[in-house]
């Protein structure tokens, strides 16, 4: 079972089917979002709607480009022989 | 009855036991410890025990309560599934250590005074040593060595602060330092936080425990900075330092888990991201999240081991471990990639996994303690985890280009253990009761909140919508990144580069300078020396000394006639000339 799902997400031919369930999960998310009760809220962001999905793209945009900035622009990436060792 | 046995005695006694055994026996033995150890934490009650006066001092053993409970569940229960995983592994040396390194976290955990808290944690350094030694080869024996000595440093600051604190206060038992900014207590905290792999202190963990053997590394993912965490808990509650810290940790490791290729590099990084939570739960100090600190250490160890299980299945049936050489593996090990995955929605904190219900606490923790900043900036780094540990190791090891490799699932004693992690973490997730019940203080927080499950859910669905979209530039490269290893690595170099060049040459130009001056210098002094005084003056007194005896002799030789006659006159003549003498003289005198 385990296997036939994991050849099933795996198989380059059904890569459409699960980009368009992708986008439901993701539609899916934030309308839930909306709908539910936000009495637990201790910032002003947490009562917004859709924060979450926010802030989780653009934390994910600002980590990968900051990350690679550092690591091609300050000299913290490099050859593998280094250290040579 | 026994009221209370020491875990630890199973674990080293056990060590030393086992190279005596063989075959079914020993494998048999190494799964009866760890079970031992567990039964030993499910029998004991909080008190005190094992204490006896040394020196003038308690040495206790013994100091159980709340919190060295839970860690003694977490560590006991790690130990076997690691056992199980490591069952496998025809190398006698791995199990003793992983057995003493075991058994010196458990001695940490329920040390009641420092003097056997240090010994303990002594063990541990040099047991978890071994276990990158084991692997061999000369990149894990360089490695090992750095460990070592990273490690000897923070045991020795460790020590120094343990009897600074002890001359100002008469005391060795463990709990809260006063923040009175001494010596004692920076050194203390110095040492703990090496343990614990706080930027700039943290990398000897990204440089050793990728080179670890598979086995090995799955042990030292789960014991050496919970045990530190377990001590900043214990002595360092409501450091404020220790808030930044911890943040800073957090984004540190995901920062450098998106430039990293090497999939065991990359998980150790989430390590520092992780105990980073838990850090900054500890600086924050309050019941919640010290809290959320004990749980997100009791979750992290099994979702961290079972990730280490998961990379360190594919490093063993494939022999590879750079991402860059890897990919497609789904058809060959789907049920490794299932089991790795649950370790990565576990630390993603995904609803109905275990790092939903303890990562969430520290975060609450934080905003209940109005520290808005912390809070966005922990977010932040869990989606930092979830694109890294759930998406793109999980990514470029099993899916992506084919490498072609030939492999198949690991052995069955991996896969039961992978799955025993696996089942902890969900049934954690589904139902933290029991673990909320171990906690050290009372849990009023509820995870499964809509609000809280959405907006968790929002963030890691769209940080996958993130990753996709940005998947070209996540591609890993080939490359190495520097980091504060370069310090001993590099730097240790110039180091060397200063002894060799600058004090060497100035060395030589010294010894030049002496030659050129003082030695030629004296050596014409001397030659001058020769040629006016030996020559002239000595030579010249020795010459003119013998030359006056040969003289006198020949005027000598003249009266030495050997006439008799000659000699009777001299005689003759020296008497008239004495007697002369005498006569003068009285006539003078009268």
């Amino acid at each position: 079972m385990i296997k036939r799902i994991v050849l099933y997400i795996g198989n380059p031919a059904h890569a459409g089917t699960l980009k368009k369930l992708s986008y439901v999960a993701l539609g899916l998310t934030v309308v839930a979002d909306f709908l539910v009760e936000r009495e637990h809220a201790v910032y002003i962001w947490d009562k917004i709607p859709g924060w979450g999905a926010l802030y989780g793209f653009v934390s994910c945009v600002v980590i990968v480009l900051v990350s690679k900035f550092i690591g091609h622009q300050c000299g913290v990436m490099r050859g593998e022989d280094y250290y040579n060792d | 009855m026994i009221d209370w046995f020491h875990p630890s005695v199973f674990y080293i006694v056990g060590a030393l036991l086992l190279p005596f055994l063989r075959g079914k026996i020993q494998k048999a033995y190494m799964l009866l410890i760890p079970l031992l150890g567990v039964a030993a934490v499910f029998a004991m009650s909080a008190g005190t025990y094992w204490s006896w006066d040394f020196l003038g001092t308690v040495l206790c053993f013994g100091a159980v309560d709340k919190l060295s409970i839970v860690f003694g569940w977490v560590f006991t229960i790690m130990s076997f599934i690691g056992m199980v995983y490591a069952l496998h592994v025809n190398d006698r040396g791995q199990h003793v250590a992983a057995l003493l390194y075991v058994g010196g976290s458990l001695g940490v955990t329920f040390a009641g005074d420092y003097l056997t808290l240090f010994v303990f944690w002594e063990v541990m350094a040099f047991a978890s040593a071994y276990l990158v030694f084991a692997r061999r080869e000369p990149a894990a024996i360089r490695a090992g060595y750095r460990y070592i000595l990273v490690h000897t440093f923070g045991g020795v600051c460790l020590l120094g602060g343990i009897i600074l604190h002890y001359l100002s206060t008469r005391s060795m038992q463990v709990g809260p330092l006063d923040h009175d900014g001494s010596l004692a207590f920076y050194l203390i905290l110095v040492g703990v936080i090496v343990n614990a792999a706080v930027p700039p202190l943290h990398a000897w963990l990204t440089d050793a425990y990728p080179e670890g053997t598979v086995t090995g590394s799955v042990f030292m993912s789960a014991f050496t900075t919970k045990t530190a965490v377990y001590v900043l808990v214990r002595v360092f509650p409501g450091t404020e330092l220790l808030v930044y810290m911890g943040t800073i940790m957090a984004l540190y490791g995901v920062v450098y888990a998106v430039l990293e290729n090497d999939c065991r590099r990359l998980l150790a990084y989430h390590i520092i991201s992780q105990v980073g939570y838990m850090v900054a739960g500890v600086g924050i100090g309050t019941e919640m999240s010290l809290n959320g600190s004990v749980s997100h250490a009791f979750a992290h160890i099994l979702y961290k081991g079972l990730l280490f299980m998961g990379a360190g299945a594919v490093i063993e049936m494939t022999g590879r471990r750079k991402l860059t050489e890897l990919g497609g593996l789904y058809r060959t090990m789907p049920i490794t990639l299932v089991l790795y995955m649950i370790g990565g929605f576990a630390i993603s904190a995904f609803p109905l996994f275990s790092g939903f219900v303890t990562k969430s606490m520290v975060i609450a923790g934080a905003a209940h303690d109005h520290r808005p900043l912390v809070a966005l900036l922990l977010t932040m780094a869990s989606a930092g985890t979830f694109l890294h540990t759930g998406l793109k190791l999980p990514y470029y090891m099993f899916f992506a280009k084919d490498a072609g490799i030939e492999a198949k699932e690991p052995p069955l004693n991996m896969l039961l253990a992978m799955g025993m992690a696996a089942f902890m973490c969900i049934g954690i997730g589904v139902l933290p009761g029991p673990l909320y019940n171990l906690l050290p203080f009372p849990v009023h927080f509820n995870a499964y909140t809509g609000d809280h499950v959405t907006s968790a859910l929002g963030i890691l669905l769209f940080t996958g919508l993130g990753f996709f979209m940005l998947l070209k530039k996540l591609d890993p490269e080939p490359t190495i990144s520097i980091d504060t290893d370069w310090v001993y690595r590099k730097g240790s170099r110039v180091f060397m580069w200063i002894a060799s060049k600058p004090i060497a040459s100035s060395d030589t130009y010294v010894g030049n300078v002496y030659d050129t001056w003082f030695t030629r210098f004296m050596l014409f002094f001397s030659s001058f020396l020769a040629r006016i005084i030996d020559v002239r003056a000595i030579d010249g007194l020795v010459n003119g000394v013998a030359q006056f005896f040969i003289g006198l002799a020949g005027v000598v030789r003249v009266t030495a006639s050997g006439l008799v006659r000659s000699y009777a006159a001299t005689m003759l003549i020296g008497g008239v000339v004495i007697l002369g003498y005498y006569l003068f003289a009285s006539l003078m005198s009268l």
